[in-house]
């Protein structure tokens, strides 16, 4: 038997303005909720998790995004397996974060990133499920005058198990409601599954079909506005002057609203008007204090913090720094990872309907406390008159959870126009030249290795940008940023390095360009484990030694990260030549808490690169979903070899070169590859599956182009460089 | 003011004439399923038939299209979501965030129409459009079975 958990692990933070509720300890059922006296035939709400309707619909409340990755399901499928419903049943629905604050934040966070949407929540999502089974069976046997234990549960029907009598969950909801919830419950062994664990389908996928889904572009509100948006491209930059009068009579125009110092929108009767209307606004910009960033002024700056003596220690084990001085045979590369952008289908959006009263938003994001806390804000009013009804996303990657700057504008242009519903939706150049780009970094590898080929000695060196010193201060420690080193720990579940090293040291020189960063799907595992595992086949082929081979001579002490990468090696038949003109190359890492391994086969024809196949295996401990776990992991691959072969954003005068897909290209059916994929999980943790596979992508690929043509792709994207 | 003919049913819209085909589907006709993602003919996320071709409405303007040519959107591929390719897209449970979907499924109908079987390497070279969660390789398994299936090349 588990205690029931407090959900409301994580402060709600906004501002100056005090969060209704605020936090709570222990499992709550509001007074709001189903203790009020429910009308005969209404949806009955048993707790927060679980409605049931009189004709056995079973809606489960999911606090996550669904942004593509299949959270809504595999939540549903956890509530459902405790629960012992009818799957067939199912639907779903998201609480508002005004009911969530309201309620003592009783559905936790609602953030949606890191990978962390089922890995975090798992635990108190089935405690919601079987808290509800219990008051459900509870309320039958109390009217059958019957003991609870005598009663069980399955697909929805309570049964009376010493007379065979039966009811449905419909049929007692309203009176489970009342019932008092149990202060502890019992978890099922994830051996005895029969929903979650499964291959279920998303409930998400009829009306994606058709067109019936709403997203956040889709909006209609009675009486809407439009607008469109454009903020100084140059970062740091301004509004010099603008002629609001050149555009004001413009078919459809409404309003030109100043948002800040940096930032205009036009509002018109529809967003085609209103952004042609945008377009031929005379705006002077002041280039601001960043005028003279570019490209190469950065790369110069990370590239003196390769040598730099200012360096935050992120690993380190015996002294490394001693051992290289020691010389041997010694190995050394400088690698590099450019600036992406998230580039989600859909570009930024939000709807606000601002009263003096009242403000409430409509917005596809990430994390809808933080919608709630930006609007908020942007509307001075209380946090409690404001809301945030959340839309599935057409795309996040983490462009839309910590920043949530089109929450900001969209408030700020509807405050405007009190009591008229505002629609803003940014334009593809909008959208990249004002990203939360990955970061940029650049890595010095230097490695020793002893007589017989063994790697005793490694120093990588990070150079480059923080994330979280930008949009997370309050999560550094003292100074060093931890999430830089993101698959590179000693030890712990989040990810630590695979490979046993006598002589280790991971180091980081901060360098923070002007340019705002941001979590991009992957994060800094994507750009480590390039370093990492592209650095060992140098490393292998210095030595002599099979890359295979030489990674698993320092991995003994790491079963879980050897059994994937031992599974992706026997699947593409390592242990045999490849086929004719074919090459493979192979990583393996842990990141967001699981175990993930990739083998490529590429080809390289006349310097054209060809991927054949990729073979991916990951270990995420508990599987809620195989199928959409595979699902993820051939995503990864989409994201992870789009990065690889073409994503780069260039810096020139403080601004983004890039401003479309014609210039920022990415993956396209014709080169993606054939992906094997292997889940196996091992039990006895819960790890994520949206990212982490991502960063064995590029440096499988890396390797394999290697093998093909002794070639060492050190810099990426790959469009830059001939194989020729 | 411009006529057009969408899903079968005529109709008046008040939209200046360079407003692109997209923008009037989605604003002054009111169908939402047809998506913007890049107003430059790019990612596809736009494709509408027109006479049975696949288009991407994003580029082109309304007036460039006749009041009789046929418009067909996303919402008049079928009447119930029962177009042999939504039913493969559903059976293979295809589309992760789905923004892109419609699109992609227009985009593969209008292939349909002029390759009926097609092969892998015929659906790699014609269907460009974009997709960011990375369906690829589910959408080309899908336009196979749709092929695989009778009716696949009805009106689209």
């Amino acid at each position: 038997m588990t205690q029931v958990q407090s959900v409301s692990r994580r402060g709600f933070i906004v501002g100056t303005a005090a969060a209704a509720g605020g936090l709570s300890l222990g499992f709550h059922i509001p007074l709001t909720g189903g203790a009020l006296a429910q009308p005969v035939g209404s949806p009955a709400e048993v707790n927060a998790w679980v409605v049931i309707r009189p004709d056995e619909t079973v809606v489960i409340r999911i606090a996550r995004s669904e942004m593509g990755q299949g959270t809504l399901t595999g939540l549903a499928q956890l509530v459902a397996e405790e629960l012992e419903c009818d799957w067939s049943k199912v639907t779903t629905e998201y609480p508002t974060p005004g009911q969530n604050l309201a309620r003592q934040r009783v559905w936790g966070s609602f953030s949606t990133g890191g990978s962390r949407g089922i890995r975090d929540s798992h635990e108190y999502v089935r405690q919601g499920g079987a808290v509800a089974r219990e008051m459900l069976v509870a309320a039958a046997a109390a009217r059958w005058n019957a003991p609870a234990g005598e009663c069980r549960a399955s697909k929805g029907v309570v049964t009376h198990t010493p007379t065979g009598r039966t009811t449905s969950y419909g049929a007692v909801a309203a009176d489970a409601s009342r019932m008092t919830p149990p202060k502890t419950v019992a978890l099922k062994d994830p051996k005895d599954w029969t929903i979650a664990g499964k291959p279920l389908k998303r409930l998400d996928t009829a009306d994606k079909l058709t067109g019936k889904q709403v997203y956040g572009v889709d909006l209609k509100l009675p009486g809407m506005l439009n607008a469109a948006v454009k903020a100084c491209p140059h970062f740091g930059g301004r509004i010099a002057s603008l002629d609001a009068a050149a555009v004001a009579t413009m078919p459809g125009v409404r309003k030109v609203v100043r948002i800040d110092d940096a930032t205009v929108a036009v509002v018109a009767d529809t967003w085609w008007r209103a952004k042609t209307a945008l377009d031929a606004l005379p705006i002077v910009w002041d280039e601001g204090p960043n005028r003279a960033v570019s490209s190469a002024s950065i790369a110069e700056t990370l590239k003196a913090g390769l040598g730099a003596d200012d360096a935050f220690v992120g690993t380190t084990m015996g002294d490394a720094r001693a051992a290289l001085a020691r010389g041997g045979r010694t190995v050394t590369a400088d690698y590099a990872y450019p600036y992406q952008n998230h580039a989600t289908m859909e570009p930024m959006n939000a709807t606000a309907l601002y009263t003096p009263e009242r403000c409430e938003v409509w917005v596809p994001t990430q994390n809808g406390e933080a919608s709630l806390a930006a609007a908020a804000e942007a509307a001075g009013l209380p946090v409690d008159r404001c809301d945030i009804h959340k839309i599935h996303l057409g795309g996040g990657f983490g462009r839309r959870g910590n920043f949530q700057d089109y929450v900001r504008q969209a408030v700020a242009i509807a405050k405007d126009l009190p009591g008229t519903p505002v629609k803003l939706i940014w334009s593809r150049e909008e959208d990249m030249l004002h990203g939360a780009y990955h970061p940029i970094t650049q890595a010095r590898m230097t490695g020793t290795l002893d007589v017989d080929g063994n790697l005793t000695a490694l120093h990588m060196r990070i150079s480059g940008q923080s994330i979280l010193a930008a949009v997370r201060p309050e999560g550094m420690q003292g100074g060093k940023d931890p999430v830089v080193f993101q698959g590179l720990n000693a030890a712990g579940p989040e990810g630590h390095l695979g490979y046993a090293i006598k002589d280790l040291l991971i180091d980081h020189a901060m360098r923070n360009p002007p340019v705002p960063p941001g979590f991009w799907r992957g994060v800094n595992l994507n750009q480590n484990t390039i370093y990492v595992e592209c650095f060992m086949d140098e490393l292998a082929h210095a030595a002599g030694v099979d890359p295979l081979a030489f990674r698993r001579k320092l991995m003994a002490n790491h079963p879980k990260h050897l059994a994937v990468l031992d599974a992706v090696a026997q699947r593409i038949g390592w242990d045999r030549p490849p086929p004719a003109g074919v090459a493979r190359g192979l990583a393996q890492i842990m990141g967001f808490g699981s175990h993930v391994a990739a083998a490529a086969e590429v080809s390289v024809t006349d310097g054209r690169l060809k991927i054949h196949r990729i073979v991916a295996a990951t270990d995420p401990g508990h599987m809620v979903n195989p199928a959409q776990i595979e699902r993820q992991v051939e995503g990864s691959f989409v994201y992870g070899l789009s990065a690889a072969l073409y994503g780069e954003c260039t810096v020139k005068n403080g601004r983004i070169e890039q401003e479309n897909f014609d210039s920022y290209e990415v993956m396209r059916m014709a080169e993606m590859p054939d992906v094997e994929t292997i889940v196996m999980p091992s039990g006895g943790f819960w790890g994520g599956v949206g990212e982490p596979t991502i960063a064995v992508a590029a440096p499988a690929v890396l390797n394999a182009i290697f093998a093909a043509t002794g070639k060492r792709i050190r810099t990426l994207p790959l469009k830059n460089h001939s194989l020729a | 003011m411009a006529r057009l003919t969408i899903n079968g049913e005529v109709r008046d819209v008040d939209a200046d004439p360079d407003t692109p085909l997209l923008w009037v589907i989605r604003e002054q006709v009111g169908l939402t399923g047809t998506k913007f993602g890049c107003g430059i003919a790019q990612c596809g996320a736009c494709t509408v038939h027109i006479d049975g071709v696949a288009i991407r409405s994003c580029a082109m303007p309304v007036s460039a299209v006749a009041p009789e040519q046929r418009i067909v959107t996303i919402e008049g591929l079928s009447p119930d979501g029962s177009h042999p390719l939504q039913k493969a897209w559903a059976a293979l449970d295809v589309p992760q965030c789905g923004y892109c979907q419609t699109g992609m499924i227009m985009a593969a109908a209008g292939l349909l129409q002029t390759n009926p079987k097609p092969s892998d390497d015929d659906i790699r070279a014609e269907i460009t459009n974009i997709c960011r969660c990375g369906t690829y390789n589910r959408v080309r398994a899908a336009i196979k079975l749709a092929a695989k299936g009778a009716g696949a090349t009805q009106e689209g």
